[in-house]
């Protein structure tokens, strides 16, 4: 199976393990952001920032963060799969 | 509300329509192969693929149907926005390259790769139906809604419209054609969509008090529609709502801004009074009345969570878990839709599904961040209709102008034009390739695959254009969350596990696809909301605690794979199941 590709049943390489990594950044922000919505909602009305409410500053945050999740793991890979990178 | 057409919105609406449906037929001008046009060849760029993933994802729910929750219920609107672009990290970090390396055309090809199995084809093709058919709905509701106040024509010739114009899209040349839809639309819908919002901001707040007096649209039991007990004409009809009542005090008495930037409005609309209209049904023996009342709110509630998940507020736990459930659903469901997966196999290699995938994330999530402005803007616009959530951005764009309205509602149609087109390419995939082909066995040619596929294309045009006339008053960003939902349960488990867990066996694989499609569609049927919204009964008579059935089904597709893989012999390594 996925014979060309870098994951598969013998285990993931590199490259797949940085996506790993910033997959479960991901999973802590976006499952923190929904638990502070379901259990203390009060924290996401206060306005920290002056003029922007928690809320909406989360959900934007989130949005950016997937952006520069995705350019950072598309950058990593380029590096890895390099043929430099490829030699480790 | 009744609407009157105009010729200049029906001159843009038909050149789009026509310019659209005119390049299928200019790309589909030579024959074709089955890889022309089940895989455009896999020979897209990475950048065209990257939006038309846009073009693909950002359907009729997350223009219309976001932007009216927004609009009539504030920031809980914006969690599905959030939950949506939260997807896709689940498809590009965990998804995009093995599927793109398992795969050749269809998402039955990358789960049976390594097995070889007549019963992972067709569990897997019947999984791609329901949920394609389940996308479908929202789709062509919102397309209906679209012509209503558009062309003036009743709601079911905009389904047919749509039906008839993407079948000819996907007859035509298949993928290819399929392609450049969605990176036109995905284009144009960004763009315009930028557009709407720095004229939003450049137009900043005023109030507008407007008439605060309740309405009332009756419909007696001949079928005749009465407004405040009078029949509906234009001049007699449901006024138009969605009004800001105070700005914040530090404007001293002043009624309007004048220019604000993007977090300057947010800050002024969470200080700033504002007057939302919610609908109440009742029926009596002279007919059903719907009373629209007003409510005069703070900013600050309106921009909290809780305003349409009523159960974040609350607290009671069966609301809190199906809110839960959602947001997990979409989460989970991107990478299973079938029409997105597809998409991996137009590029030519991993490197280039991972790109495109970038691209698409960087499109859509700059989307996303602009439902927030169009839905906010709509919400004190005083151009709502409150008997309808799903024209709340094209009615936004009516606020500005009539030629704004015929533009944002033309790209709102190729919207739906793109997505419904892909749903369409991976419906007849799954009906072609994966049942009659290698289910059934029945040997075909490159010219019979592709007429194959082709046939099966119109006949899912002639259900969806049933669908959407029968689903026509639901929100259509609540009818992708089920589809989410039967995605995610379904198809999820499997992929993931075939990935990353070597000890998978092609029957665990079967049983958690069928599994996980049933157990979330059973769940959907049985839930409070269908049994309010399509069957008219109480809710109180669901039997299931709560009516998002992702937080069950997903775990369960999970360990009923993991059960049935361990009771079932993995075949040897290199031999064929």
């Amino acid at each position: 199976m996925a014979n060309n590709s870098e994951r598969g049943s013998d285990g993931p390489g590199r490259a797949a393990r940085i996506g790993f990594g910033l997959f479960w950044i991901y999973v802590i922000l976006y499952f923190g952001f929904i638990a502070l919505v379901l259990f203390r909602p009060d924290i996401l009305s206060s306005r920290p920032f002056g003029g922007v409410n928690l809320a909406i500053a989360s959900g934007l945050g989130l949005i950016a963060a997937a952006l520069l999740l995705s350019v950072v793991y598309m950058v990593a890979c380029r590096v890895v799969e390099s043929p430099r990178g490829e030699r480790r | 509300m009744l609407y009157e057409s105009s010729p200049v919105a029906i001159a843009i609406f038909a050149s789009f329509v026509l310019a659209v449906v005119g390049l299928s037929f200019w790309l589909g001008r030579k024959g074709q192969s089955a890889k022309g046009y089940y895989a455009a060849h896999g020979e897209i760029h990475w950048f065209i693929n990257g939006i038309a993933f846009a073009g693909d994802y950002l359907s009729a729910a997350s223009f219309l149907g976001i932007c009216g929750m927004i609009a009539f219920h504030g920031f809980d609107g914006f969690l599905y926005s959030i939950g949506f672009l939260a997807g896709w990290i689940v498809a590009l970090f965990v998804i995009a390259e093995p599927i793109k390396s398992l795969g050749k055309f269809t998402f039955a090809d990358a789960l049976d790769a390594k097995y070889n199995s007549r019963g992972i084809k067709l569990s897997v093709a019947i999984s791609t139906l329901v949920v394609s058919i389940f996308y479908l709905i929202p789709q062509m509701v919102g397309a209906g809604d679209l012509i209503v106040p558009l062309l003036g024509l009743p709601h079911a010739v905009g389904v047919i419209l749509v039906g008839i114009a993407v079948t000819l899209i996907v007859v035509t040349a298949g993928m290819v054609s399929t392609t450049w839809v969605q990176f036109i639309k995905g284009s144009l819908l960004v763009f315009f969509c930028g557009v709407l919002t720095s004229m939003i901001l450049a137009r900043g707040l005023t109030v507008n008090t407007g008439s605060l007096e309740p309405q009332t649209r009756s419909v007696t039991p001949e079928g005749r529609v009465l407004v405040d007990g009078e029949p509906q004409t234009r001049d007699h009809d449901l006024r138009p709502v969605g009004t800001l009542a105070a700005l914040p005090e530090r404007y001293g008495g002043a009624t309007t801004t004048g220019p604000l930037g993007p977090l300057e409005y947010l800050s002024v609309l969470e200080d700033s009074r504002i007057v939302t209209w919610s609908g109440k049904k009742l029926t009596d023996a002279s007919g059903s009345h719907t009373v629209y009342t007003p409510t005069e709110r703070a900013g600050t509630d309106l921009l909290k969570p809780g305003g349409y998940f009523k159960g974040l507020t609350t607290g009671k736990l069966a609301d809190k878990l199906d809110f839960a459930s959602l947001m997990l659903a979409l989460f989970c469901g991107t990478a299973s839709l079938p029409h997105i997966l597809i998409r991996y196999y137009t590029v030519k290699d991993a490197a280039a599904a991972r790109k495109s995938t970038v691209v698409g994330i960087a499109a859509i999530g700059a989307f996303y961040v602009l439902t927030l402005f169009l839905g906010l803007g709509a919400m004190t616009s005083g151009a709502l209709d409150p008997t309808s959530t799903n024209m709340a951005a094209p009615l936004l764009a009516k606020s500005f102008s009539n030629t704004l309205f015929a533009v944002i509602s033309a790209i709102a149609f190729t919207t739906v034009l793109g997505t419904v087109s892909g749903l369409i390419m991976a419906g007849s995939g799954a009906v072609a390739h994966d049942l009659v082909e290698n289910v059934l066995g029945i040997p075909m040619n490159d010219d019979e695959k592709v007429r194959c596929g082709k046939i099966a294309a119109v006949g899912l045009g002639i259900v969806a254009m049933a669908l959407g006339i029968l689903f026509r008053n639901f929100n259509v960003s609540f009818l992708v969350g089920w589809a989410f939902n039967i995605a995610a349960s379904a198809n999820l488990p499997a992929l993931v596990m075939l990935l990353f867990w070597p000890r998978t066996t092609k029957e665990g694989i079967i049983a958690a696809v069928t599994v996980g499609m049933l157990a979330s569609l059973t769940w959907i049927l049985l839930s409070a909301d269908t049994f309010e919204k399509v069957y008219g009964l109480s809710r109180d008579a669901s039997p299931v605690p709560f009516s998002q059935p992702g937080l069950v089904t997903i775990p369960l597709g999970f360990i009923v794979l993991i059960v049935v893989s361990l009771l079932t012999k993995a075949e040897p390594k290199g031999k064929p199941a």
